[in-house]
């Protein structure tokens, strides 16, 4: 069954953006991630104007995120605190990432620009939470009690750092400056990559700021969906670019393939699950790499002067 | 439901196309007044089965019928189909960046461009024969007949005068009619204007429209050779809009951009909350 998209005017197979959606929220729902980074890539794959792609999955993370995070919400395991600031930083870096989204757009390296973003942070995260996995795996296996990712006492540069706040639900006392950069960074790749961003803020929360794993994803959870948000309703506003009827072709299918993803989590333990994940963020930076430096089947692209690209 | 659609159209555009040739048939054979050029007898009239095109929800391609008429041909170069009809079908004029990526230490980056002043968004053509074997280059290139020899400079040259054209911007206007034929935008079909009959003087063309046609005033140029001589031309316009559903979502994002973002957002909160309750587990 085939469909016209209003904004991205092209026709589109129903079946397989619903299915696209659903497998992506099958592994949403597996490892707590939005999923938005798996999202985007495959719409590109599918034909759909990068510019659009981006955008109509920031507004998908949204449907998966509140999902989510309102599971969470009702366990307790949000630090609203904590959330809040990292939103104030993620409003302002969505805010950045519109605006540098449209001026890479009229410079005409946008697509380089995002294939570039996803490499670097997929293969780097990818690679740091497998070697992470791996490890507790093996000494899980050794008969190890199993690894406790928040090592109290354990403090690091983060924490010299002024301005400091405390955070009960998470039992922090850290300084503020950390908090509102990482909101801001996760904010501009949020815009210009159309991603949640959790898959970096997951490992910086509690790599960096130390924050315990209980509270990590849903707190993470309940900031990027306010920054999916807040970027959704700016580049409908400054660049026009999300298509309401693919996004929620796409959340049908993403709610639905959710429901068994976290059914078939709770039969895996979390390393197995982190390893996982980490392959599959992994594999992902991995074919987006070659496709960088492998010969395209046309060295010429078209696109409208406005930066739209066709 | 898609299978069914083409089906009742097909009927319909049957039906149109009967009626359309009974009256062109009936102008042309009274044509005698409306000669196209002075001391031509043969009149050219056609028309379209359509005038307007509204893009709606299941809108997955379409097919436009066009059929005409040449009146008092002469009987002896019908018989020796000397007769040639070319119909081309052009979409709204767009300028369009064509960008070539180059080696960047090792990563494809874009790095030249060039902007194309007016390239069709759509072409198509269709005629009774090979279009080289109609008229000589020359002429094809003046009226922008075939897509190697479609202008894409928004320019119209008189007869006669060479196309200044610099091989770099040659190139890049190249590669954007190999783009564009790939992707089934720009067609050429050498044999489809079609007679009705042997040595009749009606004839039909089905021009395809893809998918993601674009919105604007499309037109219809339809020229009439005899004997490699250009003696008929005709135009007739298009129109290509959204309809229905589509047009609204369209016309509510950018007239609201602000407004239509924040239903994006309550959308997506609904969705993701509708999910959490019909799959209630936890």
């Amino acid at each position: 069954m085939f469909l016209h998209l209003p904004i991205a005017e092209l026709s589109v197979n129903v079946f397989i953006i619903v299915g696209m959606g659903m497998a992506v929220g099958f592994l949403s729902g597996l490892f707590g991630v939005g999923g938005g980074f798996l999202i985007t890539p495959l719409l590109i794959f599918y034909n759909i104007p990068p510019a659009i792609a981006v955008a109509t999955g920031a507004n998908q993370v949204i449907a998966s995120s509140f999902s989510g995070a309102l599971a969470h919400y009702k366990r307790r395991t949000i630090d609203l605190k904590l959330g809040t600031m990292l939103l104030i930083g993620g409003a302002l870096g969505s805010l950045a990432g519109v605006w540098i989204f449209g001026l890479l757009r009229s410079l005409g390296q946008l697509d380089l620009a995002v294939s570039l973003l996803y490499v670097l942070l997929l293969s780097t995260t990818g690679g740091l939470m497998l070697n992470e996995s791996v490890r507790s795996l093996l000494r899980s296996r050794k008969g190890g009690t199993g690894t406790n990712l928040r090592r109290p006492g354990a403090h690091n540069w983060v924490h010299g750092l002024p301005l400091k706040m405390r955070f009960p639900d998470s039992r922090l006392y850290v300084s503020i400056i950390p908090v509102l950069l990482l909101g801001f960074l996760i904010g501009v790749l949020a815009a210009i990559m159309g991603v949640g961003g959790g898959f970096i803020m997951v490992p910086a929360m509690i790599y960096l700021l130390r924050v315990p794993t209980n509270v990590v994803i849903g707190t993470s959870l309940f900031q990027i969906m306010f920054t999916a948000a807040v970027t959704t309703v700016l580049q409908a506003w400054t660049n026009e670019t999300i298509d309401i009827v693919l996004a929620f072709l796409l959340m049908i299918g993403g709610v639905v393939g959710a429901q068994f993803g976290v059914e078939a989590g709770r039969k895996l333990r979390g390393d197995q699950l982190r390893a996982l994940l980490a392959i599959l963020v992994l594999s992902v930076g991995v074919r987006l790499g070659l496709e960088l430096v492998r010969t395209p089947a046309s060295v010429f692209s078209l696109a409208s002067p406005t930066g739209e690209v066709e | 439901m898609n299978g069914r659609l083409p089906r009742s159209r097909h009927t319909i555009s049957k039906a149109l196309s009967i009626a359309l040739l009974a009256m062109i048939g009936f102008m042309g054979s009274r044509g005698h007044a409306q000669l196209s050029e002075v001391g031509q007898r043969e009149s050219f009239e056609i028309g379209l089965s359509q005038t307007q095109i509204g893009i709606t929800s299941d809108f997955n391609g379409e097919t436009i019928t066009v059929f005409g008429a040449i009146g008092d041909a002469d009987m002896r170069i019908l018989r020796e189909q000397r007769y040639d009809v070319v119909i081309a079908l052009f979409g709204p004029l767009r300028p369009v960046v064509v960008r070539e990526k180059q080696r960047f230490f090792g990563v494809w980056v874009n790095r030249v461009s060039k902007t194309i002043p007016a390239a069709p968004v759509t072409y198509s053509v269709a005629s009774t024969r090979e279009l080289r074997d109609i008229a000589p280059a020359e002429t094809l290139r003046r009226l922008s007949l075939g897509i190697d020899t479609l202008r894409l400079d928004g320019r119209t040259p008189r007869l006669g005068q060479p196309r200044p054209v610099s091989s770099q911007q040659a190139r890049f206007e190249n590669a954007l009619r190999d783009l564009k034929s790939s992707r089934g935008l720009y067609t050429v079909d050498i044999s489809g204007v079609d007679y009705t009959a042997a040595e009749s003087t009606l004839f039909r063309a089905d021009l395809f429209l893809p998918a993601d046609l674009s919105t604007g005033e499309h037109v219809v140029r339809a020229y009439l050779f005899k004997q490699g001589k250009i003696i008929g031309q005709k135009r007739a316009d298009l129109i290509v809009r959204k309809v229905g559903f589509e047009a609204e979502i369209d016309r509510f994002a950018s007239e609201h951009g602000f407004l239509y973002g924040l239903f994006a957002v309550a959308l997506a909160i609904v969705t993701g909350w509708l999910g959490r309750v019909m799959f209630k587990r936890d």
